[in-house]
């Protein structure tokens, strides 16, 4: 007993030593992470109800509300399909030039926001490399909805593919093969075998490229022009707001999005843990 | 005789390799690669000494020492609490650990305009956290304090998420091994479980700071823009975007992008010497 007592003693920590880390640890998230977020929701209703509501019904703040919804719309279903596309073949096959194709899809974690934004002037804009060719094609794409999409795009990149890789690379081939040898064809075989298996992990690279896309402010804000009603997205409408000294309406439209972020929280702990459960079931 | 693994998959019987191979280096090439690849031909117009003019004046070589150390201090701070708060989540219970645990993450899910804002009103001198700062003689929002803040709110989770995996999987034998053997408790932590974790949290740490360095949205709203003092690196590339100036912006952006890309190769380094650890317990 009296050993016991002693390992106890030399692999945990004393109780005060507990009490102090565990209050230092609650102080800092609190600071930095609580207090942040009750005080969007108080300045959003600082002003009350009516003119938090008022706030959101502007018709600038609708605007922004569809077209934050269109590039979300546009850029994460493309996103999906490449992301499934790169993880299949990086996960199920051998080629050369494979890891060098995974670093490159992670490049743009690595890019700035505000140079994601700045590529497509470059590209696209007067003096771009495709500029002459868009205008003689009046084709408007910086300063316009295709450029914001475009950069949504870049900044999104590598969100499904980087959830699915090491998820279908875990899983093997073993059960595809299997499938493909009882005379499943391509499509079936996809559907029943490799979805199933990979629905949680897709569902959360699903979520966190929502919630990057409808919240990326600084890609968006280089290639927008600002140009209110037609290029402003709600990060950028928050922006305007708030420089306008507009603070609650900034803040009630913020709120919203970060009703958002706590929303994909909330589906980030739903799908880890629905994933957890069902890989206990498995076992 | 066994196949080689490598020869039995270029044999696969799986269907869709060209297509989703095909699919892959065609978004990747339309969407990342030609864009980034407008940087260097943007670049190249410049010349080497109108380039190295436009990356070394000044107004641009301030914005260098502000971003980047506000980017390390706050990798420090977040160093030293992020290990606190991966190591309660971790080993101890309390009520609402999981709650604690999943909010760890809403730097990562807020958008950044919004968590700049925030963070400007509550350390701006009549702000919840800015007044009393104020009375202590300490000016937070506008300085380079607030950019440290703000960095540090938004390079939290890389620290414990990258910390949190390896510190789990610790196996507990090890330090009751070590207790065994004699060990008090500091020495335990001091020489068996800190250079287990060493490696993943410098990754952690790592993977802040290059995240601050190009950081923008949280930041532009409490630094104060002040040319010279308290003007970020990034918001200084759209200063001259603004004002046409696109080789000179493209030249700071290349610097940039070649410090963030040197720190993830950095980065990659120490995961597979973190790897190489792990396997070799």
């Amino acid at each position: 007993m009296r050993s016991s007592g002693v390992t106890a003693r030399a692999t945990r920590e004393p109780v005060a030593v507990k009490v102090a880390l565990t209050v230092l640890a609650l102080g800092f998230l609190g600071l930095f992470l609580v207090v942040p977020l009750v005080a969007v929701f108080a300045q959003a209703l600082e002003k009350g109800w009516a003119a938090y509501a008022s706030a959101l019904r502007e018709p600038m703040a609708l605007s922004a509300v569809k077209l934050t919804l269109l590039t979300a719309g546009i850029a994460v279903p493309l996103n999906l399909v490449f992301g499934v596309a790169a993880a299949w073949a990086i996960a199920k096959f051998e080629f050369p030039g494979r890891n060098a194709l995974v670093t490159l899809i992670d490049l743009p974690f690595g890019v700035s926001p505000v140079i994601s934004g700045m590529v497509f002037i470059l590209l696209f804009g007067r003096q771009g490399l495709l500029g002459p060719w868009a205008q003689a094609h009046d084709l408007k794409i910086v300063f316009a909805v295709p450029g914001l999409v475009l950069a949504t795009l870049f900044v999104t990149f590598p969100f499904v593919a980087r959830e699915l890789i090491p998820l279908m690379q875990a899983e093997g081939t073993e059960e595809e093969e299997a499938a493909r040898v009882l005379g499943a064809s391509g499509w079936q075989m996809f559907r029943r075998v490799t979805l199933p298996n990979i629905k949680w992990g897709l569902l959360y690279g699903v979520i966190l490229c929502n919630a990057r896309a409808m919240g990326e402010f600084g890609a968006v804000s280089v290639v927008s022009g600002h140009i209110r009603g037609k290029t402003n997205t709600l990060p950028l409408h928050v922006e305007i707001l708030y420089n306008e000294y507009q603070f609650q309406a900034a803040f009630a439209v913020a709120s919203v999005l970060t009703l958002l972020a706590l929303v994909t929280l909330l589906a980030k702990t739903v799908v880890e843990w629905r994933g957890r459960r069902e890989v206990s079931d498995v076992d | 005789m066994p196949v080689p693994d490598r020869f039995r998959k270029t044999h696969s019987v799986l269907p869709g390799f060209g297509l989703a191979l095909g699919v892959s280096v065609l978004s990747l090439s339309l969407i990342v690669l030609l864009p980034l690849s407008t940087l260097f031909w943007k670049s190249s117009g410049l010349g080497w000494s109108g380039f190295w003019q436009a990356v070394s004046a000044p107004r641009v070589v301030a914005s260098y020492k502000l971003t980047f150390g506000a980017a390390l201090a706050a990798a420090i701070v977040n160093g030293v609490f992020g290990f606190i708060v991966t190591w309660v989540l971790v080993r101890y219970r309390f009520p609402g650990r999981r709650l604690v645990d999943a909010l760890v993450d809403f730097p990562f899910a807020l958008p950044t305009a919004v968590a700049g804002i925030t963070l400007t009103t509550l350390y701006a001198p009549n702000g919840w956290l800015g007044e009393p700062l104020a009375r202590l003689g300490v000016k937070a929002a506008f300085t380079p304090l607030g950019v440290t803040i703000a960095l540090t709110f938004i390079g939290l989770p890389f620290v414990v998420r990258t910390l949190q995996p390896v510190l789990e999987s610790l196996d507990p034998e090890v330090e009751e091994a070590a207790a065994s053997l004699g060990a008090s408790r500091l020495q335990t932590i001091a020489r068996v479980v800190l250079p287990a974790l060493f490696p993943a949290w410098l990754t952690g740490v790592a993977l802040a700071f290059a995240r601050a360095l190009g950081e923008y949205g949280s930041v532009v709203f409490i630094a104060g823009n002040m040319p010279m003092k308290t003007e970020i690196t990034p918001l200084l590339i759209i200063t001259k975007l603004e004002q046409y100036d696109y080789a000179g912006a493209t030249a700071i952006a290349v610097v940039t992008l070649v410090a963030s890309f040197s720190m993830l190769l950095a980065i990659n380094r120490l995961q597979t010497w973190s790897a190489r650890l792990g396997a070799a317990e």
